[in-house]
């Protein structure tokens, strides 16, 4: 494993009274894919929208603990969540283009950070497309409706699309998980390729795709993090007795 | 939960030829279909109405529909009477255009307040406030136009205090609602995970709002303008106790004019049915009754737009 990209420190979220996280601590390595997998309501999604701070917009949330990036403790209130946002990309379960053209949605992120230049923009438009194979797809009709694409197509913009504010680490809450076969296998073959260059945490349901896409994977019950380990560990010899019974289906 | 199958109906009941189930079924039908064919023949008839009584004046009155439209003359009184409502038609657009145009950022803005920033606090106070404002009777709202707003103009302004601008200002609170609780319905069915998005890459909650949720629903809030609009067109009472009633094109938002609906209220009382003044007012009638179909056939396309 590479230079560690961030870690969090004792993080626990409380809505209201009830506790959601419990103490969480984990690192997440540059260049690396981390699966988040439990059973529904085990606070996987949760910690997810935490580590961009996403869970500020639900009222009554709090969130304890350290979340550590680049020498800088954003889990506090000073902190510019705007810039933090920046480098944090976020990807959901629902593909949730802009209800606008292709183009006006990868340069959404790139126009608020400032960048007016046409050229400048045209470019990041094609790199980010490109970067998740939807170029040579769309590149006829840039100026088309977002929502005329596919779902598996959306969800590629979305991708594309955080992407153009240039993140450093990626945040996938089931991307796949409202995608056909075909669609599904493209998402995992884009998150082998941006591996390369991001570090990528996915929340998913899907064990075999758990297996498939990530270096590490961490099992959350209940609020808990019972298990962290390399993600052949967790999948061939699990040292957690309830790791093992989520694993082998005999609950979740 | 399964009902036994065997039914414990009386038995004429079950052998008539008309049971009950069937006697309600034409029951309900006839009733529907008598009550919507009843609407119907009511709408025509007063389209008819109108419509007949508004020709008139061109088919047997001698009167040319361009000098109806674009005559700057109202004497219908002199010798030769003279009809021209241009005045009024710019009276009327004037202040609904103007009354609309104050009201849309208001509107918008409690709107967004309400959704994006303090639902609890919009909810529960500023919504049932607004929604008061629609329950006040148009004549209360020209009373206190009459008392605050034509003496403030008067005091700070030049001219009486009478005018386009003493009318827009009354209409202006009056369509406010409308435009507020149609705004409010269109930001409330954004998609979920539209803003998400953009707080996601960094936005600002004003930026999303200004660069993302405007943008989306601008169909929608437009369609509430163009209702806003139609309202302050149709509305009577409060514009003619503000605006001074003269017949004439003002020169500036604070000289007295006049409306289609204000003239007509005006003018009806004092002329005989039948006679030549009293079918042109029909012919306001007729042109308030082609605006707003204009309106309504607006909403429809912007509502088409905004469901693509």
């Amino acid at each position: 494993m590479s230079e560690t990209a961030f870690y969090t420190k004792d993080l626990s979220v409380f809505y209201g009274e009830k506790q959601a996280i419990k103490k969480i601590s984990m690192d997440f390595a540059a260049r690396e894919v981390i699966a988040l997998i439990g059973p529904s309501g085990c606070g996987k999604s949760t910690f997810l929208r935490s580590l961009n701070r996403m869970n500020d917009l639900i009222a009554g949330v709090r969130i304890e603990g350290e979340i550590w990036i680049g020498g800088r403790n954003i889990n506090h209130p000073g902190t510019d969540v705007v810039r933090l946002r920046q480098n944090i990309g976020m990807v959901w379960q629902r593909a949730n283009p802009f209800h606008k053209s292709i183009y006006e949605n990868i340069v959404f992120g790139p126009r608020y950070h400032g960048i007016r230049d046409k050229r400048k923009l045209d470019e990041i438009v094609e790199r980010c497309l490109r970067k998740t194979a939807l170029w040579d797809e769309v590149k006829d009709r840039l100026n088309g409706s977002a929502l005329a694409l596919s779902g598996g197509q959306q969800q590629r913009l979305c991708i594309a699309r955080s992407l153009a504010v240039q993140p450093s680490i990626l945040l996938m809450d089931e991307p796949a998980s409202a995608l056909d076969p075909v669609s599904t296998a493209k998402i995992e073959e884009l998150i082998a390729e941006l591996k390369k260059e991001y570090c990528i945490v996915i929340v998913t349901h899907n064990m075999y795709q758990a297996a498939r896409v990530s270096d590490r994977t961490g099992f959350f019950l209940m609020g808990d993090l019972v298990e962290y380990d390399n993600t052949q560990k967790i999948f061939t010899n699990p040292s957690n007795r309830s790791t093992d019974d989520y694993i082998s289906g005999r609950f979740g | 939960m399964n009902h036994p199958v065997q039914s414990d109906k009386p038995e004429g009941d079950r052998l008539s030829r008309f049971p009950k189930h069937i006697r309600e079924e034409w029951f309900g039908r006839v009733y529907v279909y008598a009550c919507v064919a009843l609407l119907i023949v009511t709408i025509f008839s007063i389209v008819w109405f109108i419509a007949s009584r508004g020709l008139n004046p061109f088919i047997s009155g001698g009167l040319n529909l361009s000098d109806l439209l674009f005559g700057r003359q109202w004497n219908p009184e002199g010798e030769p009477p003279l009809f021209g409502a241009l005045p009024f038609l710019a009276g009327s657009t004037a202040t609904s255009f103007i009354a609309a145009a104050i009201a849309a950022p208001f509107g918008f803005c409690a709107a967004v307040f309400m959704t994006q920033i303090a639902p609890k606090a919009g909810r529960s106070i500023l919504q049932p406030a607004i929604e008061l404002l629609a329950g006040i009777p148009s004549v209360v709202y020209g009373f206190v136009g009459l008392t605050v707003i034509v003496p403030f103009l008067r005091n700070n302004f030049t001219g009486q205090g009478f005018g386009i601008l003493a009318g827009s200002l009354v209409l202006s609170i009056m369509i406010l609602p409308t435009v507020t609780s149609i705004s409010t319905d269109a930001l409330g069915t954004l998609p979920a995970g539209l803003k998400e998005g953009s707080f996601a890459l960094g936005a600002t909650r004003w930026q999303t709002i200004y660069r993302l949720i405007l943008p989306t629903t601008l169909p929608s809030l437009l369609t509430g303008i163009v209702l806003g609009i139609s309202r302050a067109f149709g509305e009577a009472l409060a514009v003619q106790m503000v605006i001074g009633n003269a017949p004439i094109i003002p020169k500036s938002l604070f000289e007295s004019a006049a409306t289609l609906t204000s003239i007509i209220t005006l003018e009806m009382g004092n002329t005989v049915g039948g006679s030549l003044h009293n079918n042109v007012l029909w012919s306001l009638a007729l042109i308030l009754l082609i605006m707003t179909f204009l309106f309504v056939f607006i909403v429809r396309v912007l509502e088409r737009r905004a469901k693509r």
